[in-house]
C-alpha cells in the first residue's frame, strides 16, 4: 500500500498499480482513452496527463502520464492543476482535428467514450480551421461496421484484436496522421471475438453491425441484466430492447467470468428473439392420426390459434386423457421452467431431454466436480493458472470465452518475466517485449488442428482414445498409482512425461476437458489427472466443458435421457408429452422422433421458437425467450445465475401471448388438476427448487429476490433519459397504458428506479453513472477498475470438490484401431452454427463456415476424394452428403462431422463413407 | 561521398583519434592498412588487461557523451546495462540510421573507416556481455552498407568476429541490417522495434534497452561515432582522451564537426570538443561572397536557431544547453540573410509531422497542424492567433507531453524561430480582424 495526495487530500492505494489505475479506482475521475484495464498502460495517447510534484514543497510541479507514472508512496499529484486541464483540454483538440464531429448521425453517439471525454476536460471549440484528413472505409463482415474517419487513433482496437485475442487479421498502417486500422484488404474479421473492437474503441470506428440494422441510442433502450444463453461458459450480458426487438448485446461486467469481453457468438446471435415467425399465440394443430411407418407426417390439417384459457383447457384435456404423461426438458431452458415441468409430470416422468450419452457424461462431469479433489475454475482463476492441459475440447469452438481466458493464462508468462525485472505489468508494451514467444506451458490433445495451437507446447491430434489415453499416461506420470495405458507408444510416453513435469512445476496447474468429443475416456482421463494433481499438487483446477446454458443444471436437477422419453412414447408405454424449450430434431434422428411423437395422443411443446418438434405439436404454447422472462442457469463453472426479463412483450405487441414457460407449465398444471391457476412468482419457483433438490440448494442466493429495493426503489430497467415513452404505442392506442409490473424481479419496466452506482449491487442493468455513458462507466461500479463489482459479482457457485481420496478410474481405452470399412465419426463443436438458437440469427449464419467433413489425406486417397469433393456418410438409417476437408493434421481412421450439419451425433459412432451422393 | 576537410598532416594520432588514419583521397581503410595504424590494437589490450567493469569505468572517466545528439554518458549508459546471473548476453546496435537534417559525420566514418566502428562495437560487446552486434544503418547509404559489409567480411576471416574472438574464448558477431528510410528509427527504441521487424514506434522508457531491449534482451544502443571514440579511449587511457579537448569543454575528446548552407568551403572537420563555432566558420571560409548570417542551427533540424552573436560559444553539450538549444550532432547549418525563417521552419516542421511515427497524440496531430499554420503564414494568409497558437504547440509538443523526443526535437526550431525572428511570421498575418475563430477559446469551463 502507499499513500497518495491528491488535489490535497490523502488515498490509501495499491503501490503496484499506477496512478490512473490508482485515482480511477478511487472514483477520480481523469480522462484516457489507449490505457485499458484489461490492456494496461501504453502511454499513446497523452490523455490522462496530471500534475506531479516532487514533494510537499513543489510548487511547480511536472506534467506525468498518470498512466506510465508507477504510485510512489507520498506522492503529490494535482489532477485540478490549471496546466495538466489544459493540457488535457488540447489533447482532445488535437484528437479532434480529424474527426468528422459527425455525433448526431454516429451510432457511437450516447455511448461514446470520447464524448464523455471531450465533455470531461471542457473542450468546446475548435480552432483548426484547415481541411481534414479522409479515409476509406472497409467492409469487416456481418458483425462489424468500419468508420475509420472517426478514429482518434489509441492503438486500443489493435492491442485487444492482436495482442489480447491472438488475432492476426487487423492491423495499424501508415504513419504519422495517417495511421489506418483495418485489414490488409476488405474481409470478415476472422477473430471470434471481434465484436469486442465495438467496446474497445473509444469511438464508432468500430460498431456492431447488427445494431446497425435496427438502430437505436443507448438512452432509448430498455435493458435488464442477463446471461448468455448461447453456451455454458455462462458470460453476462446486457442486451438493449426498443420496441419489442432486442437491438443490441453489450458485454455486461464479471470480474469472476466475462470481464469486458463476449465471444461473436454470444453477441450477435440474439436475433431469434426477433424472429418473425416466432410463435406469439397459442397453436392447436389438428391432426389425423396415420399410423405409417417412420418419416410419415404426423401431422396433417390446419393451424388454428387460440386465446390462452382454450389453449390451457385443450392441453389440460389431451393431457388428463393420456394415461401416462412425461415431460421432455431442456438444457437451453432455465432450472425453473425444466422443475415446473418436473412437478407437473412427476419426478418419474420427467426426461432432461438430452441423448442418453451426453446425459452420462454430464452427470459424470457433476460428480468429478465434486470428487476429484480439484475445484472448478471461474474465468479469472483460469487466467491466474500457469500451466495448462487440454483434453479433447476445441475451446475456441466448444467456449470461445473460456479459449481467451486460456489465452491471457498462456501469456501471463509475460507478467511474470517482468516481475522479475522490475517492469510493472501494466507497462504492456514492455511487458510483450520482453516476453517475446515466452508462454507459460499449454498441451492441446484435440482431433482436429485448433485456434490455440500457435500458443501451445505441443499438440496432440489423434482419435478420442488416443487423447484419453495421454490423458491417463500424464496421470500415470504424475502419479504411479494411477493406472498406464498398456502399449503405448515412446512418442507419447514421452510427450506424457513432459505434459506431468510441467503441471507439476506450476504452481497452478489447470485441466480442462468435456463432452464435445462425446468420450466419457477422455473425461474419465482428465479426472485421472486431477486426482493424480489433487494428491501431488498444492493446487491446481479442472475445468469441464458442457456444451449448452444449462447443461450443467440440469444434470444437477436430474431426469432420463431423451432416448427413454422417445422410447416410451414410441412403445406405447406414455401417450401424452410434454416438450419444453427443445427441438428434439436437433438430437435424436428423424426416424427416432417421428414414431414417438406421431403415437402419442397428445403433444405439448412450449417454445419460443418455430422448431421442427414445435410443428409436431398438437398444443403449442409459445414460451419467453431469454430476453422476455427470467430464471436461473448454471454455468460450466458450477455457477448458478439469475438472468432478468428485458421487456415485456405484450406492451408492443399486445396480440402477443408469450409467457415464461414456467408460468405456462403452472398454469398447465393447474388446469389439468382442475384447479384455479394461482399466481406464481419467480422467487416461489426458485425457492421451491432449491428445496427440492439439496445440490441446488444455494440458487436462491443467485440473483436479486423481487422484494430488493434501493432506497425503497426499484431498479430502473431504462435509462433516465429514455425518450419517447408516451408516444411509442401512439400507434395502438391513445391513452397509454400503465407500465407493466414485474412481480418477478425488482427491476421495473421503467427509467424510474435506482439505476446509480453509489449503492452497490451486483444485478447491474445498464451501466451509466454522471459524465460515463459509455461501457467505460463499469469503472464507477467496480472495488478496483478491472476488478470486481463492489457488492460482489453476480452468482453463487454450486459445485466445490469434496475432500477425501479419490480413487482412480482403471478402465482405459485400448488404442485406436482404424477399421477396414468404416470410419469413426467423431463430432465436431462449432462456434457458428454448432447451437441451435444463434443458428438461427442471420449474422451468425452468414459468419458460419460452409459445412464440410474433414478427413485425413489417407481416407481421402482411399476413397478417392479431392479437396471439396462430396462425400456420404452413412450411419444405420441416417445419411448425410457433404464436400470434404482434406487435413495433414485430422487422424487417420475417423472422420470430423461438424455441429451444424444437421446429424445430431452425441459421441462418435462408426460410419459407413462413400464417395460423392449416394441416394437413400 | 562525404570529406574530411584537413590535411593529413594535421590529422595526428594523437589529436584525432577519429581521423587520422582516413586517406586524403576519401578511400576507405581497408583491414590491411588499419592494422597498420593501431588498428584494433584496443582490443588486444582490452583481452588482455581489462574485464567489463574496468573498461566501463575507464569509459565513464573520460566523460565520453553520446556522439548521437543526446550527449548521454556512454560510459553510464554501459553500466545501466544488465549483466550476470539469469540474465541473458544481449546485444550492441549500432545506431547508422543518419537521417537528421543538415548531419553526414557518421555517413564519413562508415565510408572511409568501417573497422574502427567494428573494433568499437567489439569493445562495447566485450563490455556489456553481448554475444551480437547489429548496424542499423540509414538505407540511403548505399556505398557505406557496401564498404561496412566488405569490412565484416574481412574482421571475420581475420577472427576479429564470429566465434572465438582473436582467441579470446569469447564469440562476438556483428550483421548489417539496413533501414527502410524513416527518420524516428533514429530513436533507438523505435530502431529495435524497427530491427525486430515491428512498426518503428518508440517504446516507453523504463524499461530502458539496458534492461529490456532487442527481442527482450539487454541491449545497447550507441551511434557510430559515439562507437568509433571507445577504441582510443581503450588504448590510450581516460586521461588522455579529456586532454583532447584541450581545456575548450568539461566534455572530453574531440568532434566532428562539420557546417552546412552558403558558406564558402562546407565540411567535416575533426576538433577538439567545444571548439567555438567561430573557428568552424573560420574553417568554412565564411559566408559565400554577397551573404551575411542570418541565424544557425548548431546540430541538426532537431536543434534551436542561435544568432550570430552565440557563434563565440563553445560547441559542447552544455553550452549550447544553456543558450537554449541543443548541441545535436554538431554539424550547423547556416542560415543567410535572404532565406525566410518561415520557410525555413515551415520545411522542417513538414519534414518532423511526416516522420511522426504516429503513436501519441500531440506529434501525430498537433505537428501537421503546426505545419498548416506555417504554410498559411508563408502564404501570407495567417490569422491572428495564428503565432500564440503555434508558440503553445512548441510547448506542448515538449518534453515529458510527448512520447519520445522526436517532437521535442520538432519544436525546438518553431519555438526558437519565433523566438527570434516574431515579425518574419507577423509579416504572414493578414487576417483576423473580425475572424470570430482567432479568439483564444477558454477551456476548462464545464
Amino acid at each position: 500500500m502507499a499513500t497518495i495526495h491528491v488535489d490535497g487530500r490523502d488515498y490509501e492505494v495499491d503501490g503496484a498499480d499506477n496512478l490512473l489505475h490508482a485515482c480511477l479506482s478511487l472514483g477520480l475521475d481523469i480522462p484516457y482513452f489507449c490505457w485499458h484495464p484489461a490492456m494496461g498502460s501504453v502511454g499513446a495517447c497523452r490523455q490522462c496527463a496530471v500534475k506531479q510534484y516532487k514533494n510537499a514543497d513543489d510548487t511547480q510541479g511536472m506534467l506525468v502520464m498518470s498512466c506510465m507514472a508507477p504510485v510512489q508512496d507520498d506522492a503529490y499529484i494535482s489532477i485540478e492543476d490549471e496546466e495538466a486541464k489544459a493540457f488535457r483540454a488540447n489533447v482532445i483538440e488535437w484528437l479532434m482535428i480529424n474527426h468528422p464531429h459527425d455525433c448526431p448521425v454516429c451510432e457511437e453517439g450516447g455511448h461514446c467514450h470520447l464524448q464523455d471525454m471531450t465533455v470531461m476536460t471542457g473542450h468546446d471549440s475548435r480552432r483548426y480551421r484547415f481541411r481534414k484528413r479522409t479515409h476509406k472505409n472497409q467492409d469487416l463482415g456481418p458483425f462489424i461496421a468500419h468508420e475509420m474517419n472517426r478514429c482518434i487513433t489509441c492503438y486500443r482496437c489493435v492491442r485487444f484484436y492482436q495482442d489480447y485475442a491472438g488475432g492476426g487479421d487487423l492491423g495499424a498502417f501508415g504513419a504519422h496522421d495517417n495511421i489506418y486500422f483495418g485489414r490488409f484488404q476488405e474481409g470478415t474479421l476472422e477473430s471470434p471475438f471481434s465484436g469486442n473492437l465495438t467496446e474497445v474503441c473509444p469511438t464508432g470506428v468500430f460498431t456492431d453491425q447488427t445494431h446497425s440494422e435496427h438502430y437505436t441510442r443507448k438512452w432509448d433502450l430498455q435493458f435488464a441484466p442477463s446471461v448468455c444463453h448461447q453456451c455454458a461458459v455462462g458470460c453476462n450480458i446486457s442486451p438493449g430492447e426498443r420496441y419489442g426487438d432486442i437491438r443490441r448485446i453489450e458485454n455486461r461486467y464479471h470480474g469472476d467470468v466475462n470481464h469486458y469481453f463476449l465471444c461473436d457468438r454470444g453477441r450477435f446471435g440474439y436475433g431469434y428473439v426477433n424472429r418473425e415467425d416466432r410463435p406469439r399465440v397459442p397453436e392447436w394443430r389438428e391432426r389425423q392420426r396415420v399410423d405409417a411407418g417412420p418419416g410419415a407426417a404426423g401431422v396433417v390439417g390446419g393451424t388454428i390459434s387460440l386465446e390462452i384459457d382454450d389453449a390451457l383447457d385443450r392441453a389440460a384435456d389431451g393431457l388428463r386423457s393420456a394415461r401416462r404423461v412425461i415431460g421432455i426438458g431442456s438444457p437451453r431452458a432455465s432450472l425453473e421452467s425444466n422443475h415446473m415441468l418436473r412437478t407437473l409430470v412427476g419426478d418419474e416422468n420427467f426426461s432432461t431431454g438430452i441423448d442418453a450419452r451426453e446425459l452420462e457424461l454430464l452427470v459424470r462431469m457433476s460428480e468429478l466436480n465434486t470428487r476429484c479433489g480439484l475445484p472448478s475454475p471461474s474465468l479469472r482463476e483460469i487466467e491466474a493458472c500457469d500451466a495448462v492441459l487440454v483434453l479433447g475440447e476445441d475451446l475456441l469452438q466448444s467456449a470461445a470465452r473460456m479459449a481467451l481466458a486460456v489465452r491471457q493464462a498462456i501469456n501471463a508468462r509475460g507478467d511474470a518475466l517482468a516481475a522479475e525485472r522490475g517492469i510493472p505489468t501494466w507497462n504492456a508494451e514492455a511487458v510483450k517485449t520482453l516476453a517475446q514467444e515466452a508462454h507459460h506451458p499449454l498441451f492441446l490433445a484435440t482431433p482436429e488442428a485448433t485456434g490455440l495451437d500457435e500458443l501451445a507446447e505441443r499438440t496432440l491430434h489423434a482419435a478420442p482414445d488416443d487423447i484419453a489415453r495421454l490423458g491417463f499416461a500424464v496421470a500415470h506420470c504424475l502419479d504411479a498409482e494411477a493406472p498406464a495405458p498398456e502399449a503405448l507408444d515412446d512418442v507419447t510416453w514421452a510427450l506424457a512425461r513432459r505434459i506431468g513435469e510441467a503441471l507439476l512445476a506450476a504452481e497452478r496447474p489447470l485441466v480442462i476437458a468435456g463432452g464435445s468429443l462425446g468420450s466419457p475416456a477422455v473425461l474419465e482421463a482428465a479426472g485421472n489427472v486431477a486426482r493424480a494433481l489433487a494428491r501431488r499438487a498444492q493446487a491446481g483446477a479442472l475445468s469441464l466443458v458442457r456444451r449448452e446454458a444449462n447443461s450443467t443444471g440440469l444434470a444437477l436437477l436430474g431426469g432420463q435421457s431423451l432416448e427413454w422419453a422417445l422410447d416410451l412414447l414410441a412403445n406405447g408405454d406414455a401417450d401424452g408429452v410434454v416438450v419444453l424449450e427443445n427441438d428434439l430434431y436437433t438430437r435424436a434422428a428423424a426416424a427416432r422422433v417421428n414414431p414417438a411423437l406421431q403415437r402419442a395422443d397428445c403433444v405439448v411443446v412450449l417454445d419460443h421458437q418455430r422448431t421442427a418438434t414445435w410443428e409436431k405439436a398438437d398444443i403449442g404454447l409459445p414460451a419467453a425467450s431469454f430476453a422476455e422472462s427470467d430464471g436461473t442457469l448454471v454455468s460450466l463453472e458450477g455457477r448458478a445465475q439469475r438472468f432478468y426479463q428485458v421487456f415485456e412483450p405484450s406492451y408492443i405487441r399486445p396480440e402477443t401471448r408469450i409467457r415464461e414457460s414456467w408460468r405456462w407449465l403452472n398454469a398447465l398444471k393447474a388446469s389439468v388438476e382442475r384447479q384455479p391457476v394461482t399466481p406464481l412468482t419467480l422467487d416461489e419457483v426458485t425457492r421451491e427448487v432449491a428445496a427440492t433438490h439439496s445440490v441446488l440448494a444455494p440458487v436462491g442466493d443467485a440473483g436479486l429476490s423481487a422484494a430488493y429495493r434501493v432506497h425503497g426503489l426499484r431498479l430502473a430497467r431504462e435509462p433516465h433519459r429514455y425518450s419517447g415513452r408516451t408516444a411509442m404505442r401512439a400507434n395502438l392506442d391513445v391513452s397509454e397504458p400503465r407500465v407493466p409490473q414485474d412481480p418477478d424481479t425488482p427491476f421495473a419496466f421503467s427509467m424510474e428506479g435506482y439505476a446509480g452506482y453509489d449503492e452497490p449491487r451486483r444485478e447491474v442493468a445498464f451501466a451509466w453513472a454522471p459524465g460515463w455513458n459509455s461501457p467505460q462507466a463499469w469503472n464507477k461500479f467496480q472495488d478496483e477498475v478491472g476488478g470486481h463489482l463492489r457488492a460482489g459479482d453476480p452468482g453463487v457457485r454450486l459445485l466445490a470438490p469434496l475432500p477425501g481420496d479419490y480413487d482412480y478410474v482403471r478402465d482405459l481405452p485400448a488404442a485406436f484401431a482404424p477399421r477396414d470399412e468404416q470410419w469413426l465419426a467423431v463430432p465436431q463443436p462449432r462456434l457458428f452454427g454448432g447451437e441451435e438458437t444463434s443458428a438461427r440469427a442471420e449474422p451468425i449464419q452468414a459468419r458460419m463456415d460452409a459445412t464440410r467433413f474433414t478427413l485425413s489425406a489417407r481416407t481421402a486417397e482411399r476413397l478417392r476424394l479431392t479437396p471439396d469433393a462430396a462425400m456420404t456418410l452413412i450411419l444405420g438409417e441416417r445419411r448425410l452428403t457433404l464436400p470434404v476437408t482434406i487435413s495433414a493434421t485430422w487422424p487417420d481412421g475417423t472422420v470430423g462431422v461438424p455441429s451444424q450439419a444437421g446429424l445430431p451425433l452425441a459421441a462418435p459412432e462408426w460410419a459407413r463413407l462413400e464417395a460423392g451422393e449416394v441416394s437413400a | 561521398m562525404s570529406r574530411i576537410l584537413q590535411d593529413r598532416d594535421e590529422r595526428r594520432p594523437e589529436t584525432h583519434p577519429l581521423t587520422f588514419r582516413l586517406n586524403d583521397d576519401g578511400t576507405p581503410v581497408m583491414l590491411e592498412a588499419y592494422r597498420e595504424q593501431q588498428g584494433y590494437a584496443s582490443v588486444e589490450r582490452a583481452f588482455r588487461d581489462l574485464t567489463s567493469k574496468t573498461l566501463i569505468e575507464e569509459l565513464k572517466t573520460a566523460n565520453l557523451r553520446g556522439r548521437g545528439g543526446g550527449g548521454f554518458s556512454a560510459g553510464l549508459k554501459w553500466s545501466l546495462t544488465m549483466q550476470g546471473e539469469g540474465i541473458p548476453r544481449g546485444y550492441i546496435v549500432c545506431n547508422a540510421d543518419e537521417m537528421e537534417p543538415g548531419t553526414f559525420k557518421d555517413r564519413l566514418l562508415l565510408e572511409q573507416q568501417p573497422h574502427l566502428l567494428i573494433e568499437g562495437m567489439i569493445l562495447a560487446g566485450f563490455a556489456n556481455n553481448a554475444y551480437q552486434g547489429y548496424i542499423f544503418m540509414r538505407g540511403e547509404y548505399v556505398d557505406a552498407a557496401r564498404t561496412v559489409q566488405r569490412a565484416l567480411d574481412e574482421a571475420r576471416a581475420a577472427g576479429w568476429l564470429g566465434r572465438d574472438v582473436a582467441g579470446s574464448g569469447w564469440d562476438f558477431d556483428i550483421a548489417l541490417h539496413t533501414g527502410a528510410g524513416r527518420y524516428i528509427c533514429g530513436e533507438e527504441t523505435a530502431l529495435i522495434n524497427s530491427l525486430e521487424g515491428k512498426r518503428a514506434n518508440p517504446r516507453a522508457k523504463p524499461p530502458f534497452p539496458g534492461q529490456s531491449g532487442a527481442w527482450g534482451k539487454p541491449t545497447v544502443v550507441n551511434n557510430v561515432e559515439t562507437l568509433c571514440n571507445v577504441p582510443s579511449i581503450v588504448l590510450h587511457g581516460a586521461d588522455w582522451y579529456q586532454g583532447l579537448s584541450q581545456g575548450k569543454s568539461g566534455d572530453g575528446g574531440t568532434k566532428l564537426y562539420g557546417v552546412s548552407g552558403k558558406v564558402k568551403r562546407p565540411g567535416l572537420w575533426e576538433l577538439p570538443m567545444g571548439t567555438p563555432a567561430t573557428e568552424l566558420m573560420e574553417r568554412a571560409g565564411g559566408m559565400r561572397e554577397g551573404h551575411t548570417l542570418k541565424t544557425w542551427l548548431p546540430g541538426g533540424g532537431s536543434t534551436g536557431f542561435l544568432l550570430p552573436e552565440h557563434l563565440e560559444l563553445a560547441l559542447d553539450f552544455d553550452t549550447i544547453g544553456n543558450a537554449g538549444s541543443r548541441l545535436g550532432t554538431g554539424l550547423i547549418a547556416v542560415v543567410a540573410d535572404d532565406q525566410s525563417v518561415v520557410s525555413l521552419t515551415r520545411n522542417l516542421e513538414e519534414f518532423f509531422a511526416r516522420e511522426s511515427c504516429g503513436w501519441c497524440t500531440p506529434c501525430r496531430d498537433g505537428l501537421p497542424w503546426s505545419v498548416k499554420l506555417l504554410q498559411a503564414l508563408e502564404a501570407g494568409e495567417g490569422e491572428r492567433g495564428d503565432i500564440d497558437l503555434l508558440e503553445s504547440l512548441a510547448v506542448d509538443l515538449g518534453p515529458g507531453r510527448t512520447f519520445c523526443a522526436h517532437a521535442p526535437g520538432a519544436a525546438m526550431p518553431l519555438a526558437s524561430a519565433i523566438h527570434y525572428f516574431r515579425e518574419e511570421f507577423e509579416r504572414g498575418v493578414t487576417r483576423g480582424q473580425g475572424v470570430a475563430h482567432a479568439d483564444p477559446i477558454p477551456v476548462g469551463s464545464v
